[in-house]
Protein backbone atom coordinates (compact mmCIF):
# COMPACT_ATOMS: atom_id res chain seq x y z
CA UNK A 1 0.00 0.00 0.00
CA UNK A 2 1.41 3.57 -0.87
CA UNK A 3 1.21 5.10 2.49
CA UNK A 4 1.01 8.66 1.12
CA UNK A 5 -1.76 8.00 -1.38
CA UNK A 6 -3.98 6.05 1.72
CA UNK A 7 -3.45 9.62 4.30
CA UNK A 8 -4.55 11.79 1.66
CA UNK A 9 -7.34 9.70 0.40
CA UNK A 10 -8.35 9.62 4.19
CA UNK A 11 -7.97 13.55 4.35
CA UNK A 12 -10.19 13.83 0.94
CA UNK A 13 -12.95 11.98 2.65
CA UNK A 14 -12.81 13.36 5.93
CA UNK A 15 -12.32 17.22 4.49
CA UNK A 16 -15.48 16.64 1.81
CA UNK A 17 -17.51 15.07 4.97
CA UNK A 18 -16.81 18.24 6.97
CA UNK A 19 -17.45 21.26 3.75
CA UNK A 20 -19.77 19.33 2.18
CA UNK A 21 -23.25 20.35 3.50
CA UNK A 22 -21.85 23.56 4.30
CA UNK A 23 -21.04 24.17 0.79
CA UNK A 24 -23.87 22.52 -0.54
CA UNK A 25 -26.67 24.17 2.24
CA UNK A 26 -25.05 27.81 1.03
CA UNK A 27 -27.84 28.31 -1.09
CA UNK A 28 -30.91 25.80 0.18
CA UNK A 29 -32.93 26.66 2.80
CA UNK A 30 -32.95 24.33 5.37
CA UNK A 31 -36.72 23.80 6.04
CA UNK A 32 -38.86 23.55 9.21
CA UNK A 33 -38.59 19.98 9.98
CA UNK A 34 -34.86 19.70 9.20
CA UNK A 35 -34.25 22.84 11.13
CA UNK A 36 -35.77 21.35 14.00
CA UNK A 37 -34.14 18.06 13.95
CA UNK A 38 -30.71 20.05 13.71
CA UNK A 39 -31.03 21.76 16.98
CA UNK A 40 -30.71 18.23 18.74
CA UNK A 41 -27.88 17.02 17.26
CA UNK A 42 -25.04 18.11 19.78
CA UNK A 43 -27.69 16.73 22.74
CA UNK A 44 -27.73 13.13 20.45
CA UNK A 45 -24.44 12.66 19.49
CA UNK A 46 -22.50 14.05 22.27
CA UNK A 47 -24.51 11.97 24.63
CA UNK A 48 -24.28 9.13 22.44
CA UNK A 49 -20.44 9.66 23.16
CA UNK A 50 -20.64 9.87 26.53
CA UNK A 51 -23.04 6.90 27.69
CA UNK A 52 -20.26 4.69 26.41
CA UNK A 53 -17.95 6.34 28.34
CA UNK A 54 -19.76 5.72 31.59
CA UNK A 55 -21.50 2.99 31.35
CA UNK A 56 -18.73 0.61 29.49
CA UNK A 57 -15.51 2.04 30.35
CA UNK A 58 -13.28 -1.01 29.49
CA UNK A 59 -15.34 -2.09 26.48
CA UNK A 60 -18.06 -3.79 28.68
CA UNK A 61 -21.02 -2.58 30.53
CA UNK A 62 -20.34 -1.90 34.11
CA UNK A 63 -22.86 -0.31 36.56
CA UNK A 64 -21.28 -1.29 39.76
CA UNK A 65 -20.39 0.84 42.55
CA UNK A 66 -16.81 -0.07 41.25
CA UNK A 67 -17.04 1.56 37.99
CA UNK A 68 -15.12 4.97 39.27
CA UNK A 69 -16.08 6.86 35.76
CA UNK A 70 -19.55 5.94 36.28
CA UNK A 71 -19.59 7.60 39.88
CA UNK A 72 -17.74 11.09 39.00
CA UNK A 73 -19.79 11.23 36.04
CA UNK A 74 -22.91 11.23 37.36
CA UNK A 75 -21.64 13.70 40.03
CA UNK A 76 -20.41 15.83 37.61
CA UNK A 77 -23.96 15.68 35.94
CA UNK A 78 -25.38 16.94 39.15
CA UNK A 79 -23.05 19.74 39.07
CA UNK A 80 -23.85 20.69 35.91
CA UNK A 81 -27.40 20.56 36.61
CA UNK A 82 -27.26 22.92 39.35
CA UNK A 83 -24.45 25.13 38.20
CA UNK A 84 -24.86 25.20 34.26
CA UNK A 85 -21.59 26.05 34.34
CA UNK A 86 -18.87 23.17 32.30
CA UNK A 87 -15.69 24.43 34.04
CA UNK A 88 -17.17 23.36 37.63
CA UNK A 89 -18.56 20.50 35.93
CA UNK A 90 -14.86 19.44 35.13
CA UNK A 91 -13.54 20.21 38.45
CA UNK A 92 -15.26 18.20 40.59
CA UNK A 93 -15.39 15.53 37.92
CA UNK A 94 -11.75 14.69 38.12
CA UNK A 95 -11.53 15.47 41.44
CA UNK A 96 -14.34 13.33 42.18
CA UNK A 97 -12.31 10.14 39.79
CA UNK A 98 -9.01 11.03 41.14
CA UNK A 99 -10.29 10.68 45.11
CA UNK A 100 -12.31 7.17 43.92
CA UNK A 101 -9.07 6.08 42.11
CA UNK A 102 -6.91 6.57 45.15
CA UNK A 103 -9.44 5.10 47.36
CA UNK A 104 -10.50 1.94 44.93
CA UNK B 1 -23.73 43.14 27.58
CA UNK B 2 -20.75 43.88 26.04
CA UNK B 3 -19.99 44.12 22.65
CA UNK B 4 -18.52 41.37 20.40
CA UNK B 5 -15.81 41.87 18.49
CA UNK B 6 -13.17 39.21 16.80
CA UNK B 7 -10.95 39.55 18.80
CA UNK B 8 -13.42 38.60 22.21
CA UNK B 9 -14.81 36.01 20.17
CA UNK B 10 -11.43 34.67 19.27
CA UNK B 11 -10.40 34.47 23.21
CA UNK B 12 -13.86 33.11 24.41
CA UNK B 13 -13.10 30.00 21.80
CA UNK B 14 -10.15 29.33 23.01
CA UNK B 15 -10.67 29.70 26.74
CA UNK B 16 -13.97 27.23 26.15
CA UNK B 17 -11.96 24.80 24.50
CA UNK B 18 -9.02 24.73 26.88
CA UNK B 19 -10.64 21.51 28.97
CA UNK B 20 -11.49 19.50 25.72
CA UNK B 21 -7.85 20.22 24.10
CA UNK B 22 -6.45 19.34 27.46
CA UNK B 23 -7.97 16.20 27.49
CA UNK B 24 -7.42 15.30 24.04
CA UNK B 25 -3.32 15.25 25.11
CA UNK B 26 -2.88 11.13 25.67
CA UNK B 27 -4.79 10.37 22.91
CA UNK B 28 -2.40 12.32 20.63
CA UNK B 29 0.15 10.78 21.74
CA UNK B 30 -0.97 7.29 22.22
CA UNK B 31 -1.74 7.70 18.44
CA UNK B 32 1.85 8.84 17.52
CA UNK B 33 3.12 5.69 19.68
CA UNK B 34 0.63 3.39 17.67
CA UNK B 35 1.56 4.74 14.24
CA UNK B 36 4.95 4.64 14.24
CA UNK B 37 3.81 0.66 15.66
CA UNK B 38 1.72 0.27 12.85
CA UNK B 39 4.62 0.96 10.24
CA UNK B 40 4.53 4.83 9.17
CA UNK B 41 7.37 6.39 9.45
CA UNK B 42 7.53 9.75 11.40
CA UNK B 43 6.97 12.23 8.72
CA UNK B 44 3.58 9.97 7.78
CA UNK B 45 2.37 9.44 11.82
CA UNK B 46 3.10 13.36 11.37
CA UNK B 47 1.55 14.45 8.31
CA UNK B 48 -1.64 12.36 9.13
CA UNK B 49 -2.15 14.14 12.27
CA UNK B 50 -2.50 17.46 9.58
CA UNK B 51 -4.01 15.93 6.62
CA UNK B 52 -6.70 13.89 8.00
CA UNK B 53 -7.12 15.38 11.65
CA UNK B 54 -9.43 12.72 12.53
CA UNK B 55 -8.76 11.21 15.87
CA UNK B 56 -11.13 7.32 15.64
CA UNK B 57 -10.39 7.58 12.29
CA UNK B 58 -6.49 8.31 12.33
CA UNK B 59 -6.24 5.02 15.06
CA UNK B 60 -8.34 3.36 13.00
CA UNK B 61 -6.63 4.22 9.90
CA UNK B 62 -2.73 2.97 11.37
CA UNK B 63 -4.17 -0.36 12.29
CA UNK B 64 -5.42 -1.18 9.19
CA UNK B 65 -2.55 0.47 7.19
CA UNK B 66 -0.34 -1.92 9.78
CA UNK B 67 -2.65 -5.21 8.49
CA UNK B 68 -1.74 -4.71 4.79
CA UNK B 69 -6.10 -3.79 4.59
CA UNK B 70 -6.72 -2.96 0.64
CA UNK B 71 -6.70 0.89 0.11
CA UNK B 72 -10.63 0.63 -0.78
CA UNK B 73 -11.56 -1.00 3.04
CA UNK B 74 -8.93 1.71 4.42
CA UNK B 75 -10.96 4.13 2.44
CA UNK B 76 -14.22 3.47 3.36
CA UNK B 77 -13.74 2.81 6.90
CA UNK B 78 -12.55 6.53 6.65
CA UNK B 79 -15.71 7.28 5.44
CA UNK B 80 -17.92 5.55 7.80
CA UNK B 81 -16.20 6.10 10.43
CA UNK B 82 -16.37 10.02 10.30
CA UNK B 83 -19.93 9.99 9.14
CA UNK B 84 -21.01 12.10 11.75
CA UNK B 85 -18.99 15.27 10.33
CA UNK B 86 -21.80 15.37 7.81
CA UNK B 87 -24.16 16.30 11.37
CA UNK B 88 -22.13 18.54 12.28
CA UNK B 89 -21.48 20.67 8.99
CA UNK B 90 -25.43 20.57 8.65
CA UNK B 91 -26.07 21.63 12.08
CA UNK B 92 -23.62 24.52 11.37
CA UNK B 93 -24.22 25.20 7.46
CA UNK B 94 -26.87 27.74 8.09
CA UNK B 95 -25.18 29.69 10.59
CA UNK B 96 -22.18 29.93 8.32
CA UNK B 97 -23.97 31.45 5.19
CA UNK B 98 -22.68 34.84 5.27
CA UNK B 99 -19.32 34.12 5.19
CA UNK B 100 -16.74 34.67 2.69
CA UNK B 101 -15.54 31.36 0.95
CA UNK B 102 -11.81 31.18 2.48
CA UNK B 103 -13.71 31.10 5.73
CA UNK B 104 -16.11 28.31 5.37
CA UNK B 105 -13.30 26.66 3.49
CA UNK B 106 -10.78 27.05 6.62
CA UNK B 107 -13.52 25.85 9.48
CA UNK B 108 -14.71 22.90 7.55
CA UNK B 109 -11.10 22.14 7.70
CA UNK B 110 -10.96 23.01 11.85
CA UNK B 111 -14.61 20.50 12.47
CA UNK B 112 -14.01 17.98 14.92
CA UNK B 113 -16.10 16.46 17.70
CA UNK B 114 -14.52 18.99 20.12
CA UNK B 115 -14.54 21.96 18.20
CA UNK B 116 -17.72 21.62 17.13
CA UNK B 117 -19.15 21.23 20.68
CA UNK B 118 -18.53 24.19 21.79
CA UNK B 119 -18.87 25.98 18.65
CA UNK B 120 -22.77 24.39 18.13
CA UNK B 121 -23.47 25.42 21.59
CA UNK B 122 -21.97 28.95 21.12
CA UNK B 123 -23.99 29.08 17.89
CA UNK B 124 -27.14 28.29 19.40
CA UNK B 125 -27.34 30.76 22.19
CA UNK B 126 -28.90 33.53 20.83
CA UNK B 127 -28.91 36.15 23.50
CA UNK B 128 -25.44 36.87 21.55
CA UNK B 129 -24.78 38.36 18.36
CA UNK B 130 -23.57 35.64 15.25
CA UNK B 131 -21.77 38.89 13.78
CA UNK B 132 -18.34 37.80 14.85
CA UNK B 133 -18.95 34.32 16.24
CA UNK B 134 -17.10 32.42 13.34
CA UNK B 135 -14.05 33.96 15.11
CA UNK B 136 -15.24 31.57 18.58
CA UNK B 137 -14.98 29.00 15.82
CA UNK B 138 -11.58 29.21 14.46
CA UNK B 139 -10.37 29.87 18.44
CA UNK B 140 -11.26 26.96 19.55
CA UNK B 141 -10.61 24.90 16.34
CA UNK B 142 -7.24 26.33 16.31
CA UNK B 143 -6.33 25.62 19.64
CA UNK B 144 -7.72 22.17 19.03
CA UNK B 145 -5.39 21.53 16.38
CA UNK B 146 -2.65 22.92 17.82
CA UNK B 147 -2.60 20.54 20.80
CA UNK B 148 -3.29 17.79 18.23
CA UNK B 149 0.07 18.26 16.10
CA UNK B 150 1.88 19.07 19.48
CA UNK B 151 0.53 15.77 21.37
CA UNK B 152 1.03 13.55 18.20
CA UNK B 153 4.46 14.62 17.43
CA UNK B 154 5.38 14.00 21.47
CA UNK B 155 4.06 10.21 20.46
CA UNK B 156 5.89 10.36 17.48
CA UNK B 157 9.17 11.75 18.15
CA UNK B 158 9.22 11.15 21.84
CA UNK B 159 7.63 8.18 22.41
CA UNK B 160 6.05 9.77 25.34
CA UNK B 161 3.46 8.71 27.34
CA UNK B 162 0.99 10.56 29.82
CA UNK B 163 0.39 8.17 32.64
CA UNK B 164 -2.91 6.16 32.40
CA UNK B 165 -3.50 6.98 35.75
CA UNK B 166 -3.77 10.49 35.30
CA UNK B 167 -7.02 10.22 33.46
CA UNK B 168 -6.67 13.06 31.72
CA UNK B 169 -8.90 11.54 28.93
CA UNK B 170 -11.97 11.64 31.31
CA UNK B 171 -12.40 15.85 30.98
CA UNK B 172 -13.14 14.82 27.44
CA UNK B 173 -16.48 13.00 28.70
CA UNK B 174 -17.01 15.76 31.64
CA UNK B 175 -17.20 18.44 29.15
CA UNK B 176 -19.45 16.85 27.21
CA UNK B 177 -21.73 15.90 30.19
CA UNK B 178 -21.42 19.91 31.65
CA UNK B 179 -22.43 21.04 28.28
CA UNK B 180 -25.63 18.22 27.31
CA UNK B 181 -26.69 18.58 30.83
CA UNK B 182 -26.99 22.39 30.67
CA UNK B 183 -28.55 22.43 27.61
CA UNK B 184 -31.38 20.35 28.83
CA UNK B 185 -34.81 22.71 28.20
CA UNK B 186 -37.61 20.10 28.16
CA UNK B 187 -38.55 16.87 27.92
CA UNK B 188 -37.71 16.57 24.13
CA UNK B 189 -34.17 16.99 24.66
CA UNK B 190 -33.98 14.53 27.91
CA UNK B 191 -35.42 11.91 25.68
CA UNK B 192 -33.04 12.67 22.99
CA UNK B 193 -30.46 12.88 25.15
CA UNK B 194 -31.48 9.24 27.37
CA UNK B 195 -32.52 7.60 24.29
CA UNK B 196 -28.98 8.71 22.38
CA UNK B 197 -27.12 7.47 25.59
CA UNK B 198 -29.10 4.41 25.82
CA UNK B 199 -28.73 2.92 21.84
CA UNK B 200 -24.86 3.98 21.98
CA UNK B 201 -24.69 1.37 24.54
CA UNK B 202 -26.65 -0.79 23.22
CA UNK B 203 -24.79 -0.80 19.60
CA UNK B 204 -21.37 -0.48 20.80
CA UNK B 205 -20.44 -3.32 19.44
CA UNK B 206 -20.70 -2.32 16.06
CA UNK B 207 -17.92 -1.88 13.70
CA UNK B 208 -16.75 1.36 12.51
CA UNK B 209 -18.54 3.80 15.31
CA UNK B 210 -21.78 2.92 13.65
CA UNK B 211 -23.06 2.91 16.68
CA UNK B 212 -22.77 6.46 17.58
CA UNK B 213 -24.72 7.33 14.14
CA UNK B 214 -28.10 5.00 14.80
CA UNK B 215 -27.60 6.62 18.54
CA UNK B 216 -27.64 10.41 17.32
CA UNK B 217 -29.89 9.59 15.02
CA UNK B 218 -32.16 7.66 17.52
CA UNK B 219 -31.86 10.70 20.22
CA UNK B 220 -32.77 13.03 16.94
CA UNK B 221 -35.67 11.44 15.86
CA UNK B 222 -37.01 10.86 19.35
CA UNK B 223 -36.89 14.74 20.09
CA UNK B 224 -38.24 15.96 17.22
CA UNK B 225 -41.26 13.24 17.98
CA UNK B 226 -41.58 14.54 21.45
CA UNK B 227 -41.54 18.16 20.27
CA UNK B 228 -44.05 17.89 18.05
CA UNK B 229 -46.78 15.44 19.37
CA UNK B 230 -46.61 17.85 23.17
CA UNK B 231 -46.83 21.06 20.75
CA UNK B 232 -49.68 19.61 19.30
CA UNK B 233 -51.59 18.41 22.48
CA UNK B 234 -51.11 21.90 23.39
CA UNK B 235 -53.11 22.88 20.41
CA UNK B 236 -55.79 20.80 20.57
Amino acid sequence: MNIWLAIIGMGIITYALRLGPIVLLERIEVGGTARQALRFVPTAVLSAIIFPELFMPGGTLDISLGNERLLAGLLAAVVAWRTKNVLWTIVVGMAALWILQALG
Amino acid sequence: MSPSSPRTEFLAGVRAELPIALGVIPFGLIYGVLALAAGLNPGQAQAMSAIVFAGSAQFIGTQLMGGSAPLSVLWLTTLVVNLRHLLYSTSLAPNMRALPRRWRWLLAYLLTDEAYAMTAVHYANHQTPLTYKHWYFLGAGLLLWTVWQISTAGGIFLGAEVPASWSLDFTLALTFIGIVVAGLKERPSVAAALSAGVVAVLTFSLPYKLGLMVAALTGIVVGVILENTSSTSRNL
